[in-house]
């Protein structure tokens, strides 16, 4: 019986079925759902780690006990992996570890769109990609095996439109791997990568991947070759193959399952067969400088493919008609221009403990050093309350670091800002550099007492273990002041008059400060009960008092809209229009009240 | 199967929050039970925070790509207006669309700095004549005491142009994925949607 699975899914499937002992991830988009679905496995010890460089060094550690381990995350979480990930490829395993990687063209939910393919030749490691969930669930049961016969980690590429794509597959059964699980202290000059030891194994790595090479050539099943009208020939991987297939089927294709190493006579033999060969794949020209480098005459690629951005079956029919048909492509019947309509940008959902605080910081006049997370929905107009975001923990160093340039002139107008798991993945680091220099920014750690972006995971800060067991809890006043932070303050973002004053005070503070918001959890976070410390339900206009000053609208909440029309207050106050609560979507948390100043917006009947 | 397989591309679009997800979820169950092939594409994430989300489904005896080419769509199934007079320009001339009369406000029309599109309705049946069905869906979901399930009055609606599956084919899906005690509720949104297009 064919089944259906999101892609993510289809990898923690493979995993299982490799007989996987271990599992490790930080969650990020797109890689979050495949280890919340491996951990509904019970044979299998899954953890959310606090960052992927973590996750990559227990999974490995798994692996040299002899443990099929894998370690989950997303493009960008690779970057902080990079570090074991460079010298575990001089180390190798024991038991198959595979690192999947999740990359974001387009990036729906991501700060940049950096192409993961790079990392296997920078790394010396190869690096498999899936098309679809069958290929999800095939390629990471084959790279277990992969590992441990090459002695190599082994990256599995997988993309937005792979792990967040339903298709079907048939499912099979688990079988556990044959390594034996011990340490064994005779293998000190493979895994203690000293100078005289590491340069032993740099040898050994390039050894490894001309054996992957001729692997890849003749053994490696998901290599493949379709000869049909020899006129064209397109090379492809992964979800382009699927986009090229499905706009071009009657030409032959060469599809690539291992983006690392290449096949190089499959690629000779392809070029033999066809007549013209076109690269098709999303962002850099990783292929198409390899074959060129090779020596071969590529007829098309990035110069009309583009390399920014996702791509699609419709760009590639776009980029390709005319070169491949001869005929230019023909757009569809264009009955409104879409760059008409109002866009809809994501936003702070209506009640998030956020809204408050991002507003208290822009009356404030902060310059807000932000971090990756809903938070990062303030930068939106007309809260428009960050100022600088790039990686998960950075804003904590930045406005350090600002200080420093700034001295005394910066005082009161600086603040870092990041969120619970955040603050756990890498904040801590440049919040001791804070203490240590004698640096005065305030760092606030919005705890919203969960990973609240990524879909709700469970963090060393929750209480809870990824399988929701029982788990020690950060205690991140405690943990501050343990680097050296004299100034800890708690405030609830929900009061907001008193909020700014603590802010206040200790942005001026000529020393390191923390503020934490407590009272605060996600919206969403059904088991915090989130919405019963709210007096009411939802709250309205009240139509006699409103002076139409749109005070209400800068706080950008869902549920409050500006509803034109002249009139009057009860008192005579002439206006142009009146703030509107849809009483759908409020909540009841009372901001959009403490902010008027004209006692307007009161508790709703119903 | 019947069309000899040919592929058939569904596009969901609507509000992060309104259940585009489940949707698309009861449509899968349904066309991998019938025997075709199916695949289906969304973002999860930061784009679901509010904004406007978006889900292509496409079933047929064998289906390559996830993503629908662009003018490519034989079914539009929107849960807000002005998400569904965003992709007017990718359905077919053929195509048929059902459409939630909800309008839920972008922060620039919240904010007063544009206007909400009047005559989406209007619009769409000029293009699309008799092939443009508005459905209520958050009131029919209102009256059944919760608008959480206007989602699934859509499919109830959408239902109508499989007539070769059976009732029971849908009501078994929304079992399947929903738990017991949202059974009732969300069978009852079914029946509702799928009157909504015959009456």
């Amino acid at each position: 019986m064919k089944k259906i699975l999101q892609g993510n899914e289809a990898i923690a499937r493979g995993a299982w079925e490799a007989g996987v002992t271990v599992g490790c991830a930080y969650p990020g988009t797109p890689s979050s759902e495949i280890m919340a679905e491996l951990s509904k496995y019970k044979e299998i010890y899954t953890e959310w780690s606090p960052n992927e460089k973590v996750a990559v060094e227990v999974a490995h550690g798994a692996s040299l006990a002899g443990g099929r381990a894998i370690a989950c995350m997303k493009h960008v979480g690779l970057n902080v992996a990079a570090d074991p990930l460079m010298t575990i490829a001089y180390t190798g395993v024991k038991g198959g570890f595979v690192i999947v990687v999740a990359d974001d063209p387009g990036q729906h939910s991501s700060q940049n769109e950096q192409d993961s393919r790079h990392w296997t030749r920078f790394g010396k490691v190869p690096m498999l990609e899936p098309a679809d969930s069958e290929e999800c669930k095939n390629f990471t049961k084959i790279a277990f095996e992969m590992s441990e016969r090459f002695d190599t980690p082994v990256l599995l590429r997988s993309e937005t439109r792979v792990s967040h794509c339903d298709s079907t597959l048939k499912l099979g059964e688990r079988k556990e791997s044959t390594v034996q699980r011990g340490l064994d202290q005779k293998e000190t000059p493979k895994l203690v990568m000293v100078p005289m030891y590491a340069r032993v194994r740099r040898v050994a790595v390039e050894e490894r991947i001309v054996k992957l090479a001729a692997y890849a050539d003749t053994e490696f099943p998901y290599n493949s070759m379709e000869i049909n009208d020899p006129s064209i020939g397109f090379i492809s991987s992964g979800v382009s193959y699927l986009y090229t297939k499905e706009v071009f089927p009657r030409y032959s294709f060469l599809k690539l399952g291992m983006v690392w190493p290449l096949p190089r006579n499959m690629i000779a033999e392809f070029f033999k067969k066809v007549k013209k060969v076109i690269v098709v794949e999303e962002l850099d020209p990783f292929f198409e400088t390899e074959i060129k480098a090779m020596g071969y005459k590529v007829w098309h690629g990035k110069d009309l493919i583009p390399a920014i951005g996702e791509l699609s079956p419709s760009i590639v029919e776009q980029s390709l008609t005319k070169a491949v048909e001869g005929k230019s492509y023909k757009a569809p019947k264009v009955r409104i221009k879409p760059e008409d309509l109002p866009r809809r940008p994501p936003n702070l959902c209506a009640g998030c403990s956020h809204r408050p605080l991002f507003y208290a910081l822009k009356k404030l006049g902060l310059y807000v050093f932000g971090d990756i997370g809903c938070y990062a929905l303030s930068v939106a107009p007309p809260l428009s309350a960050m100022h600088a975001s790039t990686c998960m923990g950075a804003g904590v160093g930045g406005a350090y670091g600002a200080g420093k340039v700034l001295g005394k002139e910066g005082l009161g107008k600086i603040c870092a800002v990041l969120g619970d798991s955040t603050f756990l993945h890498s904040g801590i680091g440049p919040l001791m550099d804070t203490v240590y220099n004698k640096g005065y920014s305030t760092t606030l750690i919005l705890d919203n007492r969960i990973t609240a972006m990524t879909g709700q995971q469970e963090h060393p800060g929750t209480g809870y273990t990824i399988q929701s067991g029982p788990a020690t809890m950060i205690d991140y006043e405690q943990l501050a002041r343990a680097v050296g932070v004299k100034h800890v303050k708690k405030v609830d973002p929900y009061k907001v008059k008193e909020t700014m004053e603590v802010i206040r005070e200790e942005v001026n503070r000529d020393d390191a400060s923390v503020i934490i918001t407590e009272n605060s959890p996600c919206i969403l976070l059904r088991r915090a009960k989130p919405l019963e410390k709210f007096k009411n339900p939802f709250y309205g206009v009240d139509n006699d008092k409103c002076r139409g000053c749109k005070v209400c609208l800068e706080i950008n909440c869902p549920a409050i809209s500006w509803q034109e029309g002249e009139g009057q207050t009860k008192d005579g106050h002439k206006r142009k229009g009146t703030g509107f609560i849809n009483k759908d979507q409020c909540v009841g948390c009372e901001v959009c009240a403490q902010i008027c100043k004209f006692e307007a917006i009161v508790p709703g009947t119903k | 199967m019947k069309e000899n397989g040919k592929v058939k591309n569904i596009f969901l679009s609507g509000v992060g929050g309104q259940g585009t997800i489940l949707a698309s979820n009861i449509l899968a169950e349904v066309f991998l039970k019938a025997g075709y092939d199916v695949k289906k594409s969304e973002v999860h994430g930061m784009a679901q925070r509010g904004g406007d989300v978006t889900t292509h489904f496409r079933f047929g005896k064998k289906v390559y790509s996830p993503l629908i080419k662009y003018g490519d769509v034989d079914y539009l199934i929107s849960f807000e207006m002005l998400e569904a007079a965003r992709y007017i320009n990718w359905v077919k001339p053929e195509g048929k669309i059902i459409i939630n009369k909800q309008e839920i406000l972008p922060p620039t029309v919240s904010l007063g700095q544009m206007e909400y599109p009047k005559d989406i309705e209007k619009m769409f049946k000029k293009y699309f004549k008799d092939n443009v069905w508005i459905v209520n869906g958050q009131e029919i979901a209102r009256k059944l005491g919760n608008i959480q399930a206007a989602n699934v009055v859509l499919v109830g609606a959408f239902s109508n142009f499989f007539p070769e599956f059976k009732e029971e084919q849908w009501t078994d899906a929304i079992k399947k994925l929903l738990t017991a005690k949202l059974h009732e509720l969300n069978i009852k949104a079914f029946h509702e949607g799928r009157k909504a297009l015959q009456g």
